[in-house]
């Protein structure tokens, strides 16, 4: 995996440690204990993940707090499953890409419109897929849980992985091919290490945006078939049936604890390690910390056991090497047959479209004109939604964001917590506004609108942040000097500095609050059902009623907004940011 | 590893060690050619300097002879054998370094040895070694990001050595250094190659420092640039160390200038060109760097004629620095190169005695009379009704003549000269060029 550590420094310290005490030190007790405990809790977890499926209602999830470590435990097992198979999916897949031309042709396009399909509503299919796969056993559902996160993480990382792939600098390419080294070396000397800092940063990424999935994942109803996973998604569902407050309130602690402990425990760690593989050439100013990082580091006994580990992943790298080189590859290294292009293109064009008319014609068979148009208006009205709820966001958050970045001392205290904030589901909060929606008797056309951004505006602020910290300090003392009036400080000065950055916030925040919007739009309280006008409405009954054909024009509808809307507003937006407004 | 006792007075003798025959490389289908027809000997214990300006494909013949790029014909071989792959006997040091940032001294080192197949104790005992001999001990276990260019380069050294190499093939390996690490690393790999310390029986390094080059080399083969051709070869025979203020060195530098500002027969357009003289790619050279250079040849002690090789050397320019920028004052006949020399003609020298609004009108003057784009764009607009025509048009006309990336680059340096001549404007927003400045 792209985490194990091939830092030979370990060696030679090891052989200055067996000079001296074997006793283990403090930190390796305090190390070890934590190791021991992960691994018991993973073992347990695991096994319970096979059981059978009857034990979903001879045992089903209770309101029990003493149940609510193993309930988070289980959780994070699918989140840990999902992003394992991300990464997998992620080096098989854009490794095929960068290599293969005709592999790329297909892949990058039909990656860019899976980033734009609604996450949720995959799980119509797969639940029902997965559930005949492994009749009788729970697996069928964790699968499709896990299948549900998974697709909310894996294309961004993939994409990231695939760009770097591209983009090795040449000169340590010429080294790799000077010196012959065999693919398994280049993979993991040259292109895994190049790629890390921007895979970790999207596997962060995909993490956050994660938790909300596998919240939203556990309890599903597709149509008759109902299946609830003991976890912390089941626990919030029946805490919500059953209008128990104190319970959802349980859920939120329980929630806010793991994301703090994997957070502290898996991340900052990791960040802290790869901090190595940036590839820029000068030392950084501020090194990313990591306590968990700098605790392993200090161990004695983990160190000497990681001895054996090195020398083994050091015989790996010899795998095949020494032996006779392969030829030499000509300049354009890709080489282009016109010819077999074209074809290629044309088959692939064949098959997209034999699966458009197979869709239509699916579709048609139940559904006429008028259903299309009222799914076009649902989604008119949730782009409505987004796009305002994005503004206002925006209004709220850009200066905020200013006034943090601008003050180091600040910063550093906020960031993490709006990097938490992201990381956080929000739906495990959405019982809090619909209980004061249900009790005012507000309008949920507009009330619950603010529960589609209530977890995905963090990003437009932590962007904001990271955009106002990295401004030039010249440049800020040059608007100083000047004396600029406050209005062409804001238009001259900071906005269009911090512009590339909130570029990224936003298009990640309209993304997320899309998703969202296929559970924020309806809503329950016990028996009370709220339900706002709106394509993700549309999706969640339909889901819930087992209408795959409606589902599915759903899923294409709100596929085409997203995909529209990237294109005609994010992508010029992020050009832009590119050519006129880079600080470097 | 010390059984290379120099052996200069046996390299004619040598059997060759690589040979280079008839190669050419061109791209496009023989559109764009960057070699033609090159031919060249290394042998053992000779250091061989390849000597020109950018665009002479110096570079991507030492690519060729290593084995990352295959010409688009002739012949290399190593030993007697065609060069297929990158062969096990040829290791390359790199202008860029090219270090693994994320690798220790030590692990760059080993990262050759790794890919043969050594096992790591052996693999370290020899890092160990090459890590000494190119004086680098202490800094085992430090990241490239810590370490200064000078030392840098010493680990790209390092890890060329220590796949024990015969050939070395260098690309320009100190011009990315300060003046005083440059002159000690080239002190110091001299010192180990007189001293036969390297296990290694030949290099061949790209230069564009003719100074370094009769410094270091044994021969030194002069390209002509547009396509690069080997337009001369000089045979250095003087012993080592070599003295910089010696009269024999300061001949042969002054000599290789010579040779390198003669005249080119003009060559015959290779199609039909439909603008006249378009199809010249333009360097892109600073108007500061232009009226500096005029200045500073107009003024004492040089009022007006300045031989290149001093006047590089105060200025602390190399070939690559100087000849563009006295290029571009031959093209816009404010100069004239000859015989190693630059002398402004009337124009120049009038120029130098100009105020700045004198200044930019003298230089529109010479841009339409001298450079043919210049004049075509100007034409261009001053025959339109809304003096605007679309930068794409001439990028597309330039195409026909060049590659993508050339077009584009001459193009943005007509844009720069144009603007400070005040002869039309472009305007990056919608790719106009246009005859209105903005008020």
């Amino acid at each position: 995996m792209i985490f194990l550590p091939h830092n030979r420094q370990s060696l030679s310290d090891a052989a200055t440690l067996s000079r001296g005490r074997i006793m283990p030190n403090i930190y390796d007790i305090l190390a070890l204990s934590i190791m021991a405990a992960v691994f018991v809790l993973l073992a347990h977890a695991a096994i319970a993940m096979r059981g059978s499926i009857e034990l979903l209602s001879t045992a089903p999830v209770t309101l029990d707090p003493a149940n609510l470590p193993e309930y988070a435990m289980r959780t994070t097992l699918r989140m840990f499953a999902a992003i394992i198979a991300s990464l997998i999916f992620t080096f098989a897949v854009a490794t095929l890409a960068a290599k293969s031309r005709r592999a790329e042709m297909v892949i990058i396009p039909a990656l860019d419109i899976l980033q734009s399909v609604p996450v949720l509503g995959f799980l119509t299919f797969t639940v029902t897929f997965f559930l005949g796969l492994f009749p009788g056993s729970q697996l069928g559902a964790e699968c499709a849980s896990i299948f549900a996160i998974f697709t909310a993480q894996a294309w961004n990382m993939t994409f990231s992985f695939y760009q770097s792939l591209r983009t090795v600098p040449r000169d340590l390419d010429e080294v790799s091919r000077g010196f012959g080294l065999t693919a398994w070396q280049r993979f993991w000397r040259l292109e895994a290490p190049f790629a890390a800092p921007g895979l970790i940063w999207n596997t962060m990424m995909s993490m956050s945006g994660g938790w909300f999935f596998v919240v939203a994942s556990e309890a599903i109803t597709v149509g008759d078939t109902t299946v609830e996973l003991p976890g912390l998604g089941s626990w919030l569902a029946l805490a919500i049936s059953k209008q128990d407050f104190v319970a959802v309130g349980w859920a939120v602690l329980a929630m806010a604890i793991l994301i703090l402990l994997y957070d502290q425990l898996l991340f900052r760690p990791i960040v802290a390690w790869a901090d190595k593989f940036r590839a820029e050439q000068t030392a950084s100013q501020q090194k990313p910390r990591s306590w968990v990082y700098d605790l392993l580091r200090r161990t004695r006994m983990l160190k000497l056991a990681g001895v054996p580990l090195a020398g083994g992943w050091d015989r790996l790298m010899l795998v095949g090497a020494g032996g006779p080189r392969k030829a030499q590859r000509p300049q354009e290294s890709r080489p282009a047959n016109r010819i077999a292009d074209r074809l290629w293109l044309a088959f692939i064009v064949l098959l997209a479209a034999a699966g458009a008319a197979v869709t239509v014609a699916y579709i048609r068979r139940t559904l006429g004109w008028s259903d299309v148009a009222e799914v076009f208006g649902g989604g008119v009205a949730t782009l409505v939604r987004v796009a305002v709820l994005v503004a206002l966001a925006s209004l709220i958050w850009v200066p905020i964001g200013v006034w943090i970045g601008l003050r180091p001392a600040v910063a550093q205290k906020v960031q993490p917590l709006a990097q938490f904030l992201a990381a956080f589901p929000a739906n495990v909060l959405f019982p809090f506004v619909v209980i004061a929606i249900v009790i005012t008797g507000a309008n949920p056309n507009i009330w619950l609108s603010p529960l589609m951004i209530l977890g995905t505006q963090w990003y437009i602020l932590f962007n904001v942040i990271a955009g106002a910290s990295a401004f030039p300090s010249d440049l800020k003392e040059a608007a100083a000097v000047f004396k600029l009036s406050s209005w062409s400080w804001w238009t001259k000065v900071m906005l269009p500095g911090i512009f590339p950055y909130y570029v990224t916030g936003a298009l990640t925040a309209t993304g997320g609050s899309w998703n969202a919007s296929i559970v924020a739009e309806v809503a329950s309280w016990g028996n009370t059902h709220l339900e706002a006008y709106g394509l993700g409405a549309y999706i969640a009954k339909a889901t819930e009623a087992g209408d795959f054909p409606r589902v599915v024009l759903g899923i294409a509808v709100m596929s085409l907004f997203v995909t529209l809307f990237n294109r005609a507003l994010w992508r010029p937006l992020y050009v832009f940011a590119e050519r006129r407004l880079r600080l470097d | 590893m010390n059984e290379f006792v120099t052996a200069t007075a046996t390299i004619a003798n040598a059997a060759p060690l690589v040979e280079v025959k008839g190669v050419s490389q061109s791209y496009d289908n023989g559109q764009f050619v960057v070699l033609d027809d090159v031919a060249l000997t290394l042998r053992a214990s000779e250091i061989v300097g390849l000597l020109g300006r950018s665009g002479s494909g110096k570079s991507t013949l030492l690519r060729s002879i290593a084995g990352l790029i295959r010409p688009t014909s002739g012949s290399i071989t190593f030993e007697g054998k065609p060069v297929s792959g990158t062969p096990d006997g040829i290791a390359m040091v790199f202008q860029s370094f090219a270090l693994f940032p994320w690798l220790t001294v030590l692990q760059n080192v080993e990262l050759g040895l790794e890919a043969r197949g050594i096992e790591p104790a052996e693999r370290r005992k020899r890092a160990l070694e090459a890590i000494d001999l190119i004086g680098l001990d202490g800094f085992e276990s430090a990241y490239p990001k810590e370490l200064s260019g000078g030392m840098r380069q010493r680990v790209g050294l390092a890890r060329a050595l220590v796949v024990h190499p015969k050939v070395l093939l260098m690309d320009e390996p100190f011009s990315a250094l300060d003046v005083l690490t440059a002159e000690t690393l080239r002190t110091d790999l001299l010192d180990l190659w007189s001293e036969g310390r390297m296990p290694i029986e030949s290099i061949l390094m790209v230069t564009h420092n003719i100074e370094e080059a009769v410094l270091m080399c044994d021969r030194v083969l002069i390209f002509s640039s547009n396509p690069g051709r080997v337009a001369a070869e000089i045979r250095i025979d003087l012993p080592q160390p070599r003295d910089r203020l010696d009269p024999a060195f300061r001949a042969l530098v002054e000599d290789i200038y010579e040779r390198m500002t003669a005249r080119k027969p003009v060559a015959e357009p290779a199609h039909e060109v439909v603008e006249p003289g378009i199809d010249i790619v333009l360097p892109r050279v600073s108007t500061n760097l232009l009226s500096g250079l005029i200045e500073t040849v107009a003024a004492e002690p040089y009022r007006g004629k300045a031989d290149l090789p001093p006047l590089a050397a105060s200025l602390q320019l190399e070939v690559d620095d100087l000849f563009p920028i006295a290029e571009s004052l031959q093209m816009l006949h404010f100069a004239e190169l000859a015989e190693g020399d630059i002398q402004l003609t009337e124009a120049g020298m009038r120029f130098a005695e100009d105020e700045i609004d004198d200044r930019k009108r003298l230089f529109a003057e010479q841009l339409v009379a001298h450079v043919p784009l210049a004049a075509h764009i100007r034409r261009m607009l001053d025959g339109r009704a809304n003096h605007e025509a679309p930068a794409r048009r001439f990028r597309e006309e330039l195409e026909e003549h060049m590659s993508e990336e050339n077009a584009e680059y001459t193009l943005r340096a007509i844009t720069s000269w144009a603007r400070y001549a005040e002869l039309f404007a472009y305007d990056e927003k919608t790719d106009m060029f246009t005859l209105e400045n903005p008020s």
